[in-house]
This record gives C-alpha cells, sequence and structure tokens, in this order.
C-alpha cells in the first residue's frame, strides 16, 4: 500500500516538554485518516511537523517516497483549529495571495476560487472584507483558502467547529468530493461521528505516544465485545435460556431488549435460533463498540498502566 | 525567493492603499510647509497694537522713538503719579514709559509700568531706541559727527575653508549643522513610526491566528523579511512623496505669503526692529543658501538612504520581534523599552555631536550600530574621514544582520505561542531552541 506520509520516531519537544514520542505513522494515500486523541496529545506538534512548520527534533517524515521538502508545502493543504484570516483585506484578494504562496499561479488561482465561489454560492463576498462576514461565513472562506491549491494531501483541523447542521453537510460532501478525486485527507477531530462517518484509518495517541493506529475497521473488529441485542415482542423468560444475559427485557425500541455475551465458541446463529422459539423477534445486532467506547477505553487503560 | 517577493508586494500594496497612508502623505508635506511659510506669515501679520505712554523728564528721548506697526509711542507730559492712575483705567495694550532726567552725559532711570511685563522684542527696541539717542548726544558732545560714525562700519565676513587631500575648498559649518540635524532626525522618526508599524503588523498576523496558515507555506524568516522590507517600501515611497510635494507646496506658498513683504521691508528704514531683523534673516539666508551649495548633496542623500535603511532594517527586525513574543499593546510596553532607550539616547547626544562633531564620544556613537544611522547621519555634512564612514556602515550592516538573525530565531517561536505572557528568560531560551 502507497503511504502519502510515513513518519519515523519523530520526537518533539519544548524545552523540557515532550510533545511527540517516537511517533511512527503511515498514512496511506487515498485514505480519510482520523487524528484522534485527548487534548494536549501531541496533534497539533504532529500536524506542524507534518505542515513544515517546525521541524522535529529527531526521526523523519516522508512525503510519498521522498523526504519532506520546502516544495511540498505546495502539495498540502492546512486548515488549522484556530481560524486566521486577515480581517481588514478583501476575501478574492486574501485566497489568491493564500493560493500564490502555495506556489500557483495568479489566473489558476482565479479561475479556482470563480469557480468555489460559484459552487458555495458565495459569489457576492468576493469584494467585501473578512470582518464583514459572520463566523460561519468566514469558516467557509477559510475552507476554500485550505483547498484552493488541490492539494494532495488535506489536514482539518476540526472542520465542521463553527458550522450549522446545514453548512456542515455541505462541508462535508465537498470533503467526500475532494476524497473522490483523490485527496487524502487527515482529520484532526474529538468528534467521533465524523470519525465513524467518515475515517478508513485512525491513530490514537495521547500523552505524547502512539497508543492505537490502523484501519477502522480492523480496529472494530479487535475491539469487538461479542454482544448482542435482541428486541422481542414479549418480554423473555431469562431463567430458562442458557445465554449469558447482560441486561434483561428492558423496554425499549417498541418492545423488549436484552442483550447477550456470547462466550467462546458460541455462534450468533445459535443464540438467534434457541430466541426465535420463546419470543417475535423484532431486532437482531450485533454491539460493535462505538469510537467513543474505544477511546474512552484505550486511553483510561494506558493512564491506569502507569 | 518568489514567495517573498509576493509578501512584499501584498505589505507593501495593502499599506499604500490606505486611506491612513495617504492622509499622512498629503499632510505631512502640508504641516511641513507650514513650519517653514507659517513663521513668516505670523511676522507679516497685523499683530495687535501697543500704545506706550512716553514722561520723559530729560526731554531728549521722547520725541525720538519712532512709533511702527506694534507699537505707537505717545509724549505725555504731566505727573507721574497722575499717568500711573490713567494707566490702570486704560488697561490692556497701554504701557507708560518714565525716562529719567538726563544731561546727555550720564544714562538716565529708564523705567517700564504696565498690567502685564512687555515683551522682549519691545524692551530691546526702547533699549537700543534710548542707547541710540544718547550715544549720539554723547558723539555731538565729544564733537564727532554721527553721520561720520554711521558710515564707519567694517564687517568682516569669515571664510572657513576645509584642507584635505582634495585641496581646498569652502567649509559650511552652519549649513552642515542643519542638514545633519534634519537627516539624523528625519532617521529617528522613520525607525520609529515603521518599525512600529512592523511590530503591529506582526501582532496582527499573531493575533488574528492568519500566522499559522501562511507559515504553512512559507518560513517564518521569509514572512518577516518580506514584512520587513515591504514596509520600508513604504516609507521610502512616503518619505519620496514627502520631498516632492513638501517642495512644490512650499514654493508655492512662499511666493504667496512672503515674496512681497519681504521686498518692501528691503527698500524701509533700516531700524533696529522686526522688520530689520526680517531683512537680516533674509541676508543670512542667502549666506546660507551660499554654503548650502558647498555640501556635497549627492554624498549625503547616498549616506542618508544608506543609514535610513540600515537603521531601519536593525530596528525593525527587534521590533519584529517583539511583536511576535507579544499579544497585546501592554505587553509590547516592556519589550519596547530597551530597544528605544538607544535611539532615544542618540538624538539626546545630538546636540553635542554637533558640537564636536570629531570627538572621540561622536566617534564611537557612530560606529557602534544601535546609535550610528543617527549619529553618523549628523556628522555626515561635516565631512568626517572616509575610514571612519566606512567602519561605521559596515559595523552598521553586521549589525542589522545580527539583530535580523536575532530575532528570527525569537520571531519563529513567538508566533506560535499563545496564551502566556513571556519573560526575557523565555526569549533567551527562545533563541537556543
Amino acid at each position: 500500500m502507497d503511504s502519502i506520509i510515513r513518519t519515523e520516531n519523530l520526537v518533539k519537544r519544548y524545552g523540557e516538554y515532550l510533545a511527540l514520542d517516537r511517533i511512527n505513522l503511515t498514512i496511506p494515500k487515498g485514505s480519510i485518516f482520523g487524528l484522534l486523541g485527548p487534548n494536549g496529545a501531541g496533534k497539533t506538534s504532529l500536524i506542524r511537523i507534518i505542515t513544515q512548520i517546525t521541524a522535529p527534533d529527531e526521526g523523519a517524515v516522508y512525503f510519498g517516497n521522498e523526504l519532506l521538502k520546502e516544495s511540498h508545502v505546495a502539495d498540502i493543504g492546512y486548515l488549522p483549529e484556530e481560524r486566521g484570516l486577515y480581517k481588514k483585506a478583501k476575501i478574492g484578494e486574501q485566497l489568491l495571495y493564500f493560493a500564490q504562496l502555495k506556489g500557483m499561479s495568479k489566473a489558476d488561482a482565479l479561475a479556482k476560487a470563480k469557480e468555489w465561489f460559484i459552487r458555495l454560492d458565495i459569489k457576492d463576498w468576493w469584494n467585501k472584507p473578512l470582518e464583514e462576514l459572520s463566523k460561519g461565513m468566514a469558516q467557509k472562506v477559510q475552507f476554500v483558502s485550505t483547498v484552493l491549491h488541490e492539494p494532495k494531501f488535506i489536514i482539518l483541523d476540526e472542520p465542521f467547529s463553527g458550522f450549522d447542521p446545514v453548512n456542515s453537510d455541505v462541508i462535508r460532501d465537498e470533503i467526500l468530493r475532494l476524497h473522490a478525486n483523490g485527496a487524502t485527507i487527515l482529520f484532526s477531530t474529538h468528534r467521533m461521528e465524523t470519525v465513524e462517518e467518515l475515517c478508513t484509518h485512525v491513530v490514537l495517541i495521547n500523552k505524547a505516544k502512539k497508543l492505537l493506529d490502523g484501519p477502522t475497521e480492523e480496529i472494530r473488529d479487535q475491539f469487538r465485545s461479542k454482544q448482542f441485542s435482541v428486541v422481542t415482542a414479549e418480554p423473555l423468560p431469562l431463567e430458562a435460556l442458557s445465554w449469558q444475559v447482560e441486561k434483561g427485557n428492558v423496554r425499549k425500541e417498541g418492545g423488549f431488549l436484552t442483550t447477550f455475551s456470547l462466550l467462546d465458541g458460541q455462534q450468533s446463529n445459535d443464540l438467534l435460533g434457541d430466541l426465535m422459539r420463546h419470543a417475535q423477534i423484532i431486532g437482531f445486532k450485533e454491539d460493535v463498540p462505538s469510537f467513543h467506547d474505544i477511546f474512552v477505553q484505550v486511553v483510561t487503560q494506558a493512564e491506569a498502566s502507569k | 525567493m518568489n514567495k517573498i517577493a509576493l509578501i512584499i508586494e501584498r505589505e507593501y500594496m495593502s499599506r499604500v492603499r490606505k486611506k491612513s497612508f495617504i492622509i499622512m502623505t498629503l499632510i505631512g508635506p502640508l504641516l511641513f510647509a507650514g513650519i517653514t511659510v507659517i513663521p513668516a506669515w505670523l511676522a507679516h501679520r497685523e499683530s495687535s497694537k501697543t500704545t506706550v505712554f512716553v514722561l520723559d523728564k530729560s526731554g531728549l528721548f521722547g520725541n525720538k522713538l519712532k512709533s511702527n506697526r506694534e507699537t505707537v509711542y505717545v509724549v505725555v507730559n504731566g505727573d507721574e503719579t497722575k499717568e500711573k492712575s490713567d494707566l490702570k483705567v486704560a488697561g490692556e495694550h497701554h504701557m507708560l514709559l518714565v525716562i529719567g532726567a538726563t544731561d546727555g552725559k550720564t544714562e538716565p532711570e529708564v523705567q517700564f509700568y504696565g498690567e502685564s511685563n512687555p515683551s522682549l522684542d519691545l524692551l530691546q527696541s526702547v533699549e537700543n531706541q534710548i542707547a541710540g539717542e544718547l550715544k549720539t548726544i554723547q558723539l555731538k558732545q565729544a564733537g564727532i559727527d554721527p553721520a561720520l560714525v554711521e558710515k564707519i562700519n567694517p564687517n568682516i565676513n569669515i571664510q572657513s575653508k576645509v584642507l584635505n587631500e582634495e585641496g581646498e575648498k569652502d567649509g559650511s559649518s552652519a549649513a552642515a549643522t542643519v542638514v545633519g540635524y534634519m537627516s539624523g532626525f528625519l532617521i529617528y522618526i522613520f525607525i520609529f513610526i515603521y518599525g512600529s508599524q512592523v511590530m503591529m503588523g506582526v501582532m496582527e498576523e499573531k493575533t488574528s491566528r492568519v500566522v499559522e496558515v501562511i507559515i504553512s507555506s512559507v518560513k517564518p524568516f521569509q514572512l518577516m523579511m518580506g514584512k520587513i522590507v515591504g514596509i520600508a517600501l513604504v516609507g521610502l515611497t512616503q518619505f519620496l512623496l514627502w520631498m516632492v510635494l513638501s517642495y512644490a507646496i512650499s514654493t508655492v506658498a512662499t511666493s504667496f505669503f512672503v515674496d512681497k513683504p519681504v521686498k518692501q521691508d528691503v527698500t524701509s528704514q533700516m531700524t533696529m526692529d522686526k522688520d530689520t531683523q526680517m531683512v537680516k534673516n533674509k541676508v543670512e539666508k542667502t549666506g546660507f543658501m551660499k554654503e548650502l551649495g558647498t555640501i556635497n548633496i549627492p554624498y549625503i542623500i547616498g549616506c542618508f538612504l544608506f543609514y535610513f535603511l540600515g537603521g531601519y532594517l536593525l530596528y525593525s527586525a527587534l521590533f519584529a520581534a517583539v511583536g511576535s513574543a507579544v499579544e497585546t499593546q501592554q505587553d509590547a510596553q516592556q519589550f519596547m523599552f530597551p530597544i528605544t532607550i538607544p535611539i532615544i539616547g542618540a538624538i539626546a547626544f545630538a546636540t553635542f555631536v554637533i558640537k564636536e562633531p570629531n570627538s572621540s564620544l561622536a566617534f564611537w556613537l557612530s560606529v557602534i550600530p544601535f546609535t550610528s544611522p543617527i549619529i553618523m547621519m549628523i556628522r555626515v555634512p561635516f565631512e568626517p574621514p572616509l575610514w571612519q564612514i566606512l567602519l561605521s556602515m559596515v559595523s552598521l550592516v553586521l549589525g542589522f544582520l545580527g539583530t535580523t538573525w536575532l530575532a528570527g530565531r525569537i520571531y519563529r517561536v513567538g508566533i506560535l505561542m499563545y496564551g502566556k505572557k513571556v519573560t526575557y528568560k523565555e526569549l533567551w531560551k527562545w533563541m537556543w531552541y
């Protein structure tokens, strides 16, 4: 599998403070990669090294097959968590300026910017100074400035913060469109629903260390609890069953919800077959752990093991 | 390199288009022209008249006092106490001059009464006139024709010459003083105005967080240098426009306000009052203009541009470092202080350097890069030895390379630091990250 970004034993210190502790990471080309971690885990430090804002103290970063170098800034788009544009400058001019700093020609930047302004329906803003825009509008502009130069690798730090649900969907669709056109996306976020919905890969870091990393589905498999929830039309006679019950006959989801844990060797089909004889089945599904649960579980374990 | 050009362009264009820049560019020359034109205009304006009642007990001087535009002398005869009480009634703009009895051999006692103190000009004028008249009387008593004395009036003009390898040439102390002061002071102003613009610009980018976006595209050092150079060009533009506009405005204004009255003055009588002072100024000015001609103007302008830019580059890098380290104006103050000390110090020493342009203090201050832009520029019109200028220039170049390097190290850490108050100790640590 080709990688777009690969880090080798990255270490970053700020004086005495260790921000990144030997981070090895591979971001596959074409993935939507979730960078997860509590506040202060080192996410921003990592992003700043990839965007060449700061340099690592030890280790190396590869972009594709090459060692990360200055010309790669043209291939990377970065939306920082703390948004910022020039307040007094006109929006159109700013966008052209940022795109040119990324190495785009002015004419190309203008053509691309026009496309974006038409697609996002923000044509009227071109000559307005940023300070006249609402926060949500400014966020849209900032998103455009991040992707205007058509980067191969897009880093989005909390991209949905500050958006109402409608605009949030607009931006999500744009991100997916960029992804479909071949861009690799890195999300840094605390919103687990974003991760579940969009990410193909995740990495979890905490206190400068990598705790977990891999394709989303593999991680899910790893954290499968083998719990199944059954909703039945009438209560199940729990005493008569030989399965291990976690929660029994809770009035929920239009029936009675019971949660079973499968022991080693037990199959879900056998469970279902057995239950069918006792009650009318309305629903049957595996309780897949949410990323929220995985996140909390892994971080608490890491804290506890110290 | 291309990216620095982009940054320079943005910094330049965004500032030059600002209303404040345009207004400053227009107001500056008006102020400048005002400084040169208004005093002349004031001198020729109708001022309020003062009436001086003269009680002359000697009878020698009263009718010799000449009224002019500002003062009218009215000879009164009578009792001194009565005149004093009358004066109280007359009030403002009325004064009483009492000249004591004398036979012309001794000096009379003279007193001035009024609601407020008479102006120095008026006192001087009265003193001169009485003394002049007394002199005439005494000359006559001694049997000398006062007209003869008036005629015999030798006048020596000293020409200072500079003797060096290039031979001898006319010196120019007065012109050198004026040119030196002006250029030193301009550099001082320029460093402050544009240095703090650099600082404000850096702070704006930091607090609006736009800096993180930019330095994911360019190196922090490129951003800093682009800003410094861009603002330097703004400064040069403004300076150039000021020069051109000032020249234009003062030429027009001077011909409008001043010329006619001055011509009248030349033909008017030579008495020791304001009018003659104007004439004397005029004469001195023509001498000054002649001196100015002896100054090597292109050489001065060349040096000026060098020290102008060198001083600005040296200090603006430090201003940029301060801007990067702080988030509010208040925090900026404490770091501004040590930077401004040498600039203000240089201006404070300026008077001394003008008096002794070749003293060892002047030499050292013009070699140390923190004071040299101002001090050396003050000395340049006095034509210090070439090796001193070269030494000072080399040291200034090294100086600004040094401060720029140092500032760059602080800057690249500072612009990404939020939420804590920075101390000097921390700045020191940043330099070695």
